[in-house]
């Protein structure tokens, strides 16, 4: 993968996981679920792991870009 | 089982495993297989961020605040996936200017500045002590709950001696560690291998134990996180705990605690030492930055789980013991103390980056600057300084542990871990600004990054560590109420009125905004200093690859000075390290050195003594100044260009008017040298007219009338002889005018006696002038007289004179007087008459060409009789004397009253 892209890619994964973490993204989320509590520290952790998922992948990928 | 003496026999067992670790990982390093040689290791050693506070405030945080404890985590996440950017960047330039610290960081960002890196080096002491004294709390507090379960932990310190608290030991501990393996090198911008390895094995462990704790509590307490979660669901009390209502300040709150701790995370001394000084290779950022985000979510895990448990189970006790007493509670003994091993991990790991990064600053930014500056350690410098500054460095990490522990020992039981965290945290994001805008924008200047901390650490101060102070009771609390001197727009948590938020979201967006505003806006109207615009191009363009070996250096130095300077800084064996390389063993220590070995005697300077003191020291060797390319470009273009061509055009248009009025004054002189020249061809043809038209009057008589007699005959020839004489002569004249005015007189300059050439010049004119009925007195006081002129000319000189003075002398008695004597190293010759003188403004006009005197009283008609002069006859003497070196002038005559000519020549040499 050439540098300016991935650095592309870095960007754009920042600007998403801001996204996630950050207000009217967690307001929709902070609903209670069936069984009581809010779903919001559930819906924190998967995000959360969505972008190291995400991350990992971008970073660790050694193919060559098409 | 939990007696006091396992229990502490685990805990210095653990400490002591610490030392084992540490001397392996330098002994690994000194051999070259390092331990800390990857990526893992680098984000392990990036967990030193989870301290107790994560350990045990977490739980406690979740518990109470519902998941906001989990914005700790995620702003760090962030920052980590810019980590490939943004850190590599800080990392790339410290490694090339030997960034020891934070402070000395934003210290070479700006020129180098001392008082800044001092400025950054108090503000971390100040905001991040209260946090080593959480640490040290948090071991204190941890041991008590453990001894004293069941029994409540209420551990006042207040009634203990010192020596009974296990964290006072501790701390001694850890700085007998910390000068051990933190202190070996000399260089700061070195890594701590040994010290890394440490805290990597650190972050394993409290990994562990917390993770588990965890697995414990769902699965042990609990039948797996389905039964958990219904029993919370079945409890209306914790029904809103995990949504975001439980969050100080909402949505807002929770924003603004996401940037705390993005900021936090960069600009934390501790995390700046792990991130960036011990970074061994920027590669590892790339593992690191998912790799540091996975560690921070396994070791959160658990945390939400550990606190419904704690809040199900055992309600009573401080939520931030629940990882310990719900365990105890079980009646377990094994999972306790890893547990608290696990948080004495978290604790120690915290304190020992911390308080390396903060002796780094103490010795290096506040320390070292005062002693350059003060002139004994100059003079005294023979000695080795290297050993000093270890030693500074050695006192300052005990001094900071003592004032952790001292102020963990005096206000520490009056805060909760959360607050003193977020408190830190705080201070730590002021630094933010200048670092980052200071990374991205070229124009941030030191003034601007100045004010902007003070700013910003005043209002965080204001808004957070003083009401802390208050609500310790340290202070009386009416001003959190009513504002100061009952100011409500001052009041600390709703500074201009701005009610309703966190207080940490408020006091962030607050300094922040003074911060920001007075950075960008006071850079935007100052200017940098050469130095300053040379590092903030090197900080913005680290990145571009043709930055890297730019020689910055353009002073001259011998390579003698720079070997005593870093002898007496670095000691002998690192001088010659940075000093001599193989292939130029040959040269000279007179020798100049180049600029590449000035650059590396910086650097080495920087490493152990910072940015700011290295520069200081080397300006005193180093005689010139540095600019890259790029600074001397745009200095050239902004400024030195258009002060050039200024100065070109100032300087010829001066040129020009001088020009001007030069050719002004040549002009006036053309002018008045051809009005002269009309004036004197005008003058000439009426003197010549005159002799002519009687010669010609005369030869017609003679020619028309024959019977003249012969008397008259006679007498008419005569007056054609001597008018003819008469023209002839004023011709004679003209010509030798017209020769001096030209230059082309020939005289023949001789040594001769002006006395025997006055006498004879006297006995020329005595018979004319007895004819004349001139009685002529002259007076010689000298036998001789010896000059050097043309015998000829200065005879026509003196002759003319006393002719001059016949014509003018009294009408019925007329008198002449020559009187010759010698004035100092000249000799005069004075002919005065007894005339009726000539007027002081007329005195310079008689040697004017034509200039002849009108006698008052005189018609022309009464001067007939007298030989008429030509006015010639003083300019041409003047002109003659003047070519023998002499001068020639009128003044009062002494003694006859009239007229008095003074003609004055040097005496011969010899």
């Amino acid at each position: 993968m050439t540098e300016p892209r991935r650095r592309a890619r870095l960007i754009a994964l920042t600007a998403l996981a801001a996204l996630l973490f950050s207000p009217p993204l967690v307001v929709i989320f902070d609903r209670p679920s069936e069984a009581g509590p809010s779903w919001l520290p559930l819906y924190l952790f998967l995000a959360w792991g969505l972008v190291i998922g995400l991350a990992a992948w971008l970073m660790e990928s050694r193919e060559e870009e098409r | 089982m939990r007696s006091e003496a396992l229990v502490l026999t685990f805990a210095f067992g653990y400490l002591a495993l610490l030392f084992v670790i540490a001397a392996w990982g330098d002994r690994r390093a000194e051999q070259g297989r390092s331990l800390i040689g990857s990526p893992t290791v680098y984000a392990l050693s990036i967990a030193v961020y989870c301290t107790a506070w994560t350990f045990y405030g977490s739980v406690g945080r979740a518990a109470e605040f519902g998941p906001s404890f989990l914005l700790i985590y995620l702003g760090p996440t962030l920052a980590m996936l810019m980590g490939p950017l943004l850190i590599r960047k800080m990392v790339r330039i410290a490694r090339s200017q030997r960034i020891t610290s934070i402070a000395d960081f934003i210290s070479a960002r700006y020129g180098k500045s001392s008082s800044l890196g001092a400025l950054v080096a108090v503000i971390a002491l100040i905001g991040i002590t209260p946090y080593i004294a959480l640490q040290l709390k948090a071991i204190t507090l941890s041991h008590a709950v453990l001894v004293n379960y069941p029994e409540a932990a209420d551990f006042r310190l207040a009634d203990e001696s010192f020596w009974n608290d296990k964290s006072f030991w501790v701390a001694l501990v850890l700085a007998v560690f910390i000068i051990l393996f933190g202190t070996r090198h000399l260089d700061a911008s070195e890594r701590h291998e040994g010290m890394v390895a440490a805290i990597a094995f650190e972050s394993l462990i409290k990994l562990l134990a917390f993770v588990s704790v965890g697995v414990f509590v769902l699965f042990g307490l609990f039948q797996g996180p389905a039964d958990l979660f219904g029993q919370v669901a079945a409890d209306p009390a914790l029904g809103d705990a995990l949504g975001l209502g439980a969050v100080p300040g909402g949505a807002t709150g929770w924003f603004g605690t996401l940037v705390l701790a993005f900021l936090a995370f960069l600009a934390l001394p501790r995390q700046f030492q792990v991130l960036v000084v011990e970074n061994v290779d920027e590669r590892h950022l790339k593992r690191a930055s998912w790799l540091f985000p996975l560690y921070l979510l396994a070791i959160n895990l658990f945390v939400i789980p550990i606190a419904m448990a704690g809040l199900l189970l055992g309600g009573s006790n401080d939520p931030d013991s629940f990882v310990l007493t719900l365990p105890l509670a079980a009646g377990l003994d094994g999972i306790p103390l890893l547990v608290f091993i696990g948080g004495l991990s978290a604790a120690t790991s915290m304190v020992i980056v911390e308080t390396i990064a903060l002796s780094t600053m103490v010795s290096n930014q506040l320390v070292m600057p005062l002693l350059l500056r003060s002139r004994r350690l100059h003079l005294s410098s023979q000695g080795e300084l290297a050993g000093w500054l270890l030693g500074i460095r050695r006192v300052a990490i005990v001094l900071i542990l003592l004032l952790g522990y001292l102020y963990h020992a005096l206000i520490g039981d009056s805060y909760s871990l959360v607050t003193i965290g977020l408190v830190s945290f705080a201070a730590a994001a002021q630094f933010a600004p200048a670092m980052l805008i200071g990374l991205y924008w070229r124009g941030a200047n030191r003034t601007g990054a100045s004010l902007g901390l003070i700013a910003g650490f005043l209002v965080w101060a204001w808004t957070l560590l003083l009401p802390g102070f208050a609500q310790s009771g340290w202070l009386d609390d009416a001003f959190l109420h009513q504002g100061p001197w009952g100011l409500a727009w001052l009041k600390p948590y709703a500074l201009l009125g701005l009610e309703g938020w966190d207080i940490y979201a408020h006091s962030l967006l607050w300094s922040l905004t003074a911060n920001v505003g007075l950075l960008v806006g006071i850079s935007l109207f100052t200017r940098q200093s050469p130095l300053e615009q040379t590092q903030a191009a090197l900080f913005t363009e680290a990145m571009h690859p043709g930055l890297e070996h730019t020689p910055l250096w353009r002073g001259q130095t011998t390579r003698g000075e720079l070997r005593s300077l870093l002898g007496r800084y670095l000691g002998a064996s690192a001088t010659a390290r940075v000093l001599d390389n193989p292939g130029d063993a040959r040269l000279d220590d007179s020798d100049p050195a180049p600029s590449e070995l000035i650059a590396r005697a910086e650097q080495a300077l920087s490493g152990a003594l910072g940015n700011a003191s290295a520069r200081v020291l080397i300006n005193s060797v180093v005689r010139g100044e540095a600019l890259d390319l790029e600074s001397i470009l745009s200095i050239l273009d902004t400024t030195s260009q258009t002060l050039e061509y200024n100065r070109q055009l100032e300087q010829k248009s001066r040129e020009l008017s001088r020009i001007g009025e030069e050719l002004r004054a040549a002009n006036e002189r053309l002018r008045e040298l051809d009005r002269l020249k009309d004036e004197f061809v005008a003058m000439v043809s009426h003197e010549l007219r005159t002799p002519l038209t009687s010669i010609r009057a005369f030869a017609e008589i003679l020619r028309d009338s024959d019977s003249l007699p012969d008397e008259k005959r006679v007498h008419f020839l005569d007056v054609v002889v001597k008018e003819s004489q008469r023209l002839s002569r004023l011709i004679e004249e003209i010509l030798d005018l017209a020769r001096l005015e030209s230059g082309r007189l020939t005289l023949h300059p001789q040594r001769l006696d002006l006395v025997a050439l006055t006498r004879h010049s006297v006995d020329a004119v005595h018979r004319l002038q007895e004819d004349r009925g001139v009685a002529l007195e002259v007076e010689i006081d000298l036998d001789e007289a010896p000059v050097v002129g043309d015998p000829d000319r200065l005879e026509q000189v003196i002759i003319n004179l006393l002719d001059n003075a016949g014509k003018f002398a009294d009408h019925d008695a007329p008198r002449v007087r020559l009187h010759l004597a010698r004035h100092k190293a000249h000799f005069r010759l004075s002919v005065e008459d007894n005339g009726p003188g000539i007027a002081p403004d007329e005195r310079e006009r008689v040697f004017e060409k034509f200039h002849q005197i009108q006698r008052q009283g005189e018609s022309a008609e009464t001067v007939r009789g007298r030989p008429r002069g030509s006015g010639l006859g003083l300019p041409i003497s003047r002109g003659i004397v003047a070519h023998l070196g002499g001068r020639l002038w009128v003044e009062d005559a002494p003694i006859l009253k009239g007229a008095c000519l003074v003609m004055e020549l040097p005496s011969a040499p010899g």
